[in-house]
């Protein structure tokens, strides 16, 4: 709030109205593809719609980030536009908190709730005598109330194996990541690069892992998206923490090349410290899943 | 509050400050505040006609009982499309475009902080609405499961339509939330040197709270709605109880949303009259101080107390009564500010401007809204009241004479420093008291229809709640048709109204009067000094 020489008001853009279009079409694209495989109908015509709506999201992106960046390395940007992008990335960190706390209160409330309740707890019991009788209370839950129509995992996931490694995989790279921040403000560019080539690294390796494990519960667990509420929770959470790892490892291999290109010094960096508080959200998301849905 | 400006109007031209561009391209690539903020107050006008046309449809289908214009199929579309369109369509647009143009030119800034995100969050509206609408064409119908999409009625038996539904809720949601960082980062950290925080205009304030309601629940919409898309595509059993799932665990994420959403519909019209009662009484806001911790007490208990809605659906007790009392307790922070509403008028020197009249209409007749919402929150008289037209009427109380009301008060009031003209007074107070009787005679019956025991979404009802429905469907065409009298007057006053002064209202207040009227393409570019 000091008083400020001036803020950086930019002129006319035409990005914004290429990434509505370009929205547009992606989410249009992906209804049509879901529409037209659940009707058994083809589907090329929408992967063309939602595949020229990706592109131009990619060229968009490229486009509007690459301008705010000459901008940003033209000296356009004073102290106060920098903190406009911290309160914007901390706001847009805090609606991803919100995004996965809906997921988070599904599964305590169907743990807590509403599996109990179809098992006959509380003042349920006749719920339970009526809908489905044979139905038993556990978790994991492995039988379903209809296992008719939902067959159940035969078993879960055991969290001291791979999810154990991933979580010292992710540990690690909230690590790494931060030596790099702290090489970067010491001017040390080489340590910037190797610690984090280490991170995007340890980012890559967690994702395999993840697929990996999907994988297995598909192949020899029977655990699906349709296997009843333990893999529709398991995989909700897991899958979008995974595609947020994604986006977070991209972020990080655009960093590592902008840091190749010399970009970045002591004090301006933002970017760089945008998509390492990105980094930690999703290490610390992980550690509730590890937690919440592999350990109790 | 006395917010003066040291420095008014800025004269300092440097590269990136130029006038509009000419043609299309103005609207299309703008980074304008203003410019922004009259596109999101436009498209949301064209949102309401369409809404309002789709609730005199419903309307007319009710004026008699029995089925005479529409398919029940069809009417159950109308209710879900109009529900949706007021929503997220009308009134929130609506006061983002309120925002747009006043936040800025309120605390001395030269634009909202982020200018290029704020025209994408306009934008993605237009297409998200065309999607939305355009499924009434679509095989199978609009959505038709209520604005509210229950599952299993929006999973299992939802028409095909529901995916473009989903994705369009999906694009609503994106272009909310960059609205409200945008809000927020320009509230916090674009402020005029000594414009301190409690020195902020209050409609400021409770945009800055609404902004962070809209970041905390937009999401868990986005969560919920992608449940429902799993659900339907993906074989997922979120809310189907055969694979262990629950329907009511649909309710209990939906209103976690869509109660704080309900706040975040009104706490911009209560910063608005804040700002339009003071003025016509010529005295400051009473209790500016307690205003603030009440807009902050709401927004914190918005967050729970959901359950109020799903009374009926067979909770525990404890969570009836927890529910119960935790609702009671918002009457507390609103009684503050209605008190001081009626405070700050007190021995003022009134004039009864058209701002005035629907501010003071709104503080009635949101009142009685919040009163009939007191109703039901007594979870044992609202297991009688559920699902009825008291429930339409409650919350159009406080929709339509507290959200929209405020919208055209926060209109008449500013309109001149956005155009620089007056409107007329004359059809401004036509406008007012057509809407006033017309708005009252459609919803006050509801309440009598509800309370015999009329339920709501039905095109067809027993003969002895015909009176009440001839009466409401008259007093609905009447309100509904008075608003081409509001599009008439505000055309009229952009291209012929008398100039408006600076200050245009005698003893208004803040940063926004110490501008020219119209208020020039960029302002405070050099940010004033507030003392």
């Amino acid at each position: 709030m000091s008083a400020e020489s001036s803020y950086y008001v930019p002129s006319q853009s035409r990005w914004p109205i290429v990434a509505s279009v370009g929205l547009f079409l992606t989410f249009v694209g992906a209804g049509s593809v879901m529409n037209a495989s659940s009707a058994g109908e083809s589907t090329g015509l929408s992967w063309l719609m939602f595949f020229s709506g990706a592109l131009l999201m990619a060229y968009m992106l490229f486009g509007w980030f690459g301008h705010v960046i000459q901008e940003s390395r033209a000296g356009m940007y004073s102290t106060q536009m920098d903190r406009s992008f911290r309160w914007g990335m901390s706001w847009f960190i805090f609606s991803e908190v919100m995004f996965f706390a809906a997921f988070f209160g599904a599964l305590f409330y169907v743990r807590v709730f509403a599996v109990p309740w179809l098992g006959g707890d509380g003042s349920n019991a006749s719920t339970g005598e009526l809908l489905w009788p044979e139905f038993e209370a556990t978790w994991p839950l492995l039988s379903n109330p209809s296992p008719e129509l939902f067959p159940g995992p035969t078993a879960t996931i055991d969290p001291w194996h791979l999810p154990l490694v991933n979580t010292i995989l992710l540990i690690a790279s909230s690590v790494t990541v931060t030596f790099a921040h702290h090489a970067l403000k010491d001017g040390k560019r080489a340590a910037l690069k190797a610690w984090l080539f280490a991170t995007i690294a340890l980012g890559l390796v967690f994702l395999f892992f993840q697929g990996e494990e999907y994988v297995v519960a598909y192949n020899t667990l029977d655990l699906t998206l349709d296997s009843g509420i333990y893999g529709t929770t398991f995989f909700l959470l897991t899958g979008f923490h995974g595609a947020h790892v994604t986006l977070g490892t991209l972020m990080l291999i655009i960093m590592f090349f902008r840091v190749q290109k010399g970009h970045f010094d002591k004090e301006n960096h933002f970017a760089f410290e945008a998509t390492s508080w990105y980094w930690h959200f999703v290490d610390v998301v992980w550690l509730g899943l590890f937690v919440v849905i592999y350990v109790i | 509050m006395s917010a003066t400006a040291e420095t008014a109007i800025e004269n300092t031209h440097s590269d990136e400050h130029h006038g509009p561009a000419k043609g299309i391209a103005r609207w299309l690539f703008t980074t304008n505040h203003k410019d922004i903020g009259s596109m999101y107050l436009w498209f949301s006008f064209i949102m309401f006609l369409l809404g309002g046309c789709m609730a005199l449809t419903i309307r007319a289908e009710l004026f008699q009982p029995g089925l005479q214009l529409i398919e029940p199929e069809f009417f159950n579309q109308m209710t879900t499309l109009h529900g949706l369109i007021m929503v997220f369509g009308a009134v929130m647009p609506a006061f983002v475009g309120l925002a747009n143009w006043m936040i800025p030119l309120m605390v001395g800034a030269p634009d909202m902080a982020l200018p290029r995100m704020n025209n994408w969050s306009f934008w993605i509206l237009p297409f998200a609405f065309s999607l939305l609408v355009s499924t009434l064409f679509m095989e199978g119908g609009a959505p038709n499961f209520g604005w509210t999409f229950y599952a299993p009625l929006s999973t299992t038996y939802a028409p095909d339509t529901v995916t473009y539904f989903i994705f369009g809720v999906h694009m609503m949601g994106i272009s909310s939330i960059m609205g409200a960082i945008n809000v927020i980062a320009t509230i916090l950290n674009m402020r005029a040197p000594g414009m301190t925080l409690m020195k902020m205009p209050l409609f400021v304030w409770t945009w800055l709270i609404t902004a962070f309601l809209l970041i905390a629940v937009m999401p868990v919409l986005a969560g919920v709605v992608t449940m429902m898309l799993m659900d339907v595509h993906f074989g997922t059993s979120f809310f189907n109880a055969a694979g262990g799932g629950d329907p009511v665990l649909f309710q209990h994420i939906f209103w976690f949303f869509g109660h704080p959403e309900v706040y975040i519909m009104i706490l911009p019209a209560f910063g608005v009259v804040s700002q339009i009662i003071p003025t016509f009484s010529r005295k400051p806001l009473f209790g500016y101080h307690s205003m603030v911790y009440a807009v902050g007490s709401i927004a914190i208990l918005s967050f729970i107390v959901w359950a109020h809605h799903m009374f009926t659906v067979g909770m525990p007790l404890f969570g009836e009564l927890f529910f119960m009392y935790a609702t009671m307790l918002i009457a507390v922070p609103t009684g503050v500010k209605v008190f001081n509403w009626i405070a700050t008028m007190f021995r003022g020197s009134l004039t009864f401007e058209t701002p005035m009249l629907f501010s003071i209409a709104f503080v009635v007749l949101f009142t009685i809204g919040g009163f009939s919402g007191l109703m039901l929150a007594i979870a044992p008289s609202d297991f009688q009241y559920h699902d009825t037209y008291f429930v339409v009427a409650h919350f159009h109380y406080v929709l339509v004479p507290g959200a929209i009301f405020g919208i055209f008060a926060a209109v008449y009031y500013w309109l001149p420093k956005w155009c620089g003209r007056m409107y007329s007074e004359a059809l401004g107070k036509w406008h007012f008291w057509l809407s006033f009787v017309g708005m009252n005679l459609a919803f006050f019956p509801m309440h009598f229809l509800g309370l015999a025991g009329m339920p709501r979404r039905i095109p067809d009802y027993a003969l002895q709640f015909a009176d009440f429905n001839q009466i409401s469907t008259v007093g609905a065409f009447m309100f509904g048709s008075t608003q081409l009298l509001f599009l008439y007057l505000v055309i009229k006053a952009i291209r012929s109204g008398e100039p408006a002064t600076d200050q245009v209202w005698e003893s208004a207040e803040g940063l926004e009067w110490t501008i020219p009227s119209p208020a020039p393409y960029h302002t405070f570019s050099t940010p004033p000094e507030v003392k």
